[in-house]
């Protein structure tokens, strides 16, 4: 009873959609067969790659940056611990958009020119290196303690028990929550968008208004994010179980 | 600093709109998230289908791609209706994505064997979900819920993207071009962001401590 109320109220759902669309005459034919010529895939698949270029350079900032954040926080010295705790804490707190229109209107002002390219790029980096650092150190603080104090009885030093002993078990642990956090980098290059950089969500944008297909655009634009996105999930799905992390540990990273 | 003071009525209404926007969808996403839940845990095949597809395909989406749909796309297909709701619409939509996972986490934190404890005492579906598992899922989702609270704010200035310019990140990129101070107006914004962060973590912090079970 319950499955075939359910499966009414959906399809009446998806129906009524799809009856606004038609009645505005969306779903013609002509609307939608743009999006199987090979030109406009093409200018499309540009698109996809400019996002996908603007992700890898802002995750090769991120990443080291992050990562240098992290060893900060755990330094032994308050000089080191707190400056890297500020950023942290701060960039975690300031809206990525704040901080690319300060990139974008507040640099020029101050004499410092920077390609659009790297306008994009280096705030979602610098944004998301903050993310990265509490990645990193919570897979250093996850080790058991035993781990850090062997190496000391050992004799190691502590660069030597943190270059031989947690980093490496630590990058392991963290490898899913790093590919699951690829996935908002990608997210963020949307933002591409305000600074009129010719990512996939601005190509859709420009297709669009110049062949009256907003809509459609952006519902392909947005079927392209979900493959992608969802390849990425599954590739950090796939690392959480052969690392063997508890189920469940999962946090809302990707938001 | 007498720049930000004079401007103080500026960033003032720039922080409530942002305000009213991130409660709004908070609250919106919280509606649709909990029935999401609902609709995933529910012994009902294709409630759980919708429900599956519906989170998997909303987190996969970028915020922004959701609002230029809504915001520019669907007028073309004759949805027309105030800016601000529609902002408000597209974020809800998607925050209730992960609302739902947030929901649907705690209540797995829920030992199974309350449930049919519950199910033992011959209590239906509701009355479990009413009065086994929400209590105590709750407990467990204040930090999970107070993150996701933070990230709405943080992202509600994606609705100046799309043209809500009175709230706050909006407000301050207009102040910059009048005024061309950038340190001073993107610092009192960023102060702003980061000071309601801070206090939504703190009072997180301070409800769990509140609802904590002593056993």
């Amino acid at each position: 009873m319950a499955t075939v109320v359910s499966v009414a109220v959906l399809a009446l759902l998806l129906a009524a959609v799809l009856h606004q669309f038609a009645v505005h005459g969306q779903l013609a034919a002509d609307k939608w067969s743009l999006f199987v010529q090979a030109p406009v895939l093409r200018y499309l698949l540009g698109g996809l790659w400019a996002t996908v270029q603007v992700t890898l350079a802002s995750a090769a900032l991120a990443l080291p940056f992050g990562a240098l954040l992290a060893l900060g926080r755990l330094a032994r010295t308050r000089l080191l611990r707190v400056p890297s705790a500020v950023y942290v804490e701060v960039l975690r707190a300031v809206p990525l958009l704040l901080l690319i229109y300060a990139f974008l209107l507040g640099l020029p002002e101050t004499g410092v020119r920077m390609p659009l390219f790297w306008q994009l790029a280096a705030p979602i980096g610098l944004t998301n290196a903050a993310v990265f650092a509490e990645i990193f150190r919570a897979g250093v603080r996850a080790l058991p303690r035993g781990q850090t104090e062997a190496a000391y009885a050992l004799g190691l030093g502590y660069w030597p028990a943190m270059r031989l002993v947690v980093l490496p078990q630590a990058v392991r642990q963290t490898s899913p929550a790093l590919v699951g956090q690829l996935v908002r980098l990608l997210k963020d290059s949307t933002l591409g968008y305000v600074v009129s950089f010719l990512e996939l969500l601005n190509s859709a944008k420009v297709l669009g208004e110049y062949n009256h297909t907003l809509v459609q655009g952006f519902l392909v634009v947005a079927l392209m994010y979900v493959l992608v996105n969802s390849t990425l999930a599954a590739i950090a799905w796939g690392l959480e179980r052969r690392t063997g992390r508890p189920r469940g540990a999962r946090a809302i990273r990707s938001c | 600093m007498g720049f930000v003071l004079s401007h103080l009525g500026v960033f003032g209404n720039g922080l409530l709109v942002s305000l009213e926007l991130s409660g709004l969808t908070f609250l919106l996403a919280g509606l649709l998230g909990g029935l999401l839940a609902c609709c995933r845990i529910a012994p009902v095949v294709p409630l759980r289908l919708f429900a599956w597809a519906y989170v998997v395909t909303l987190r996969s989406i970028p915020l922004l791609v959701l609002l230029t749909l809504f915001v520019f796309g669907l007028p073309e297909a004759g949805v027309v209706y105030s800016l601000f709701w529609t902002a408000v619409t597209a974020m809800s939509l998607y925050w209730a994505a992960f609302f739902c996972e947030v929901v649907r986490s705690g209540v797995r934190a829920v030992p199974r064997g309350q449930i049919e404890a519950g199910r033992a005492l011959g209590l239906t579906f509701g009355q479990v979900l009413r009065l086994v598992v929400l209590p105590q899922a709750l407990r467990s989702t204040v930090q999970p819920l107070a993150s996701l609270l933070i990230a709405v704010t943080l992202n509600s200035s994606l609705a100046a993207a799309v043209g809500v310019t009175r709230e706050l990140t909006g407000q301050t990129q207009l102040l910059d071009q009048q005024f061309a101070q950038p340190l001073i107006s993107f610092g009192a914004a960023a102060a702003c962001y980061v000071a309601l962060t801070l206090l939504i973590g703190r009072s997180a912090a301070l409800l769990e401590r509140r609802l904590v079970v002593q056993r």
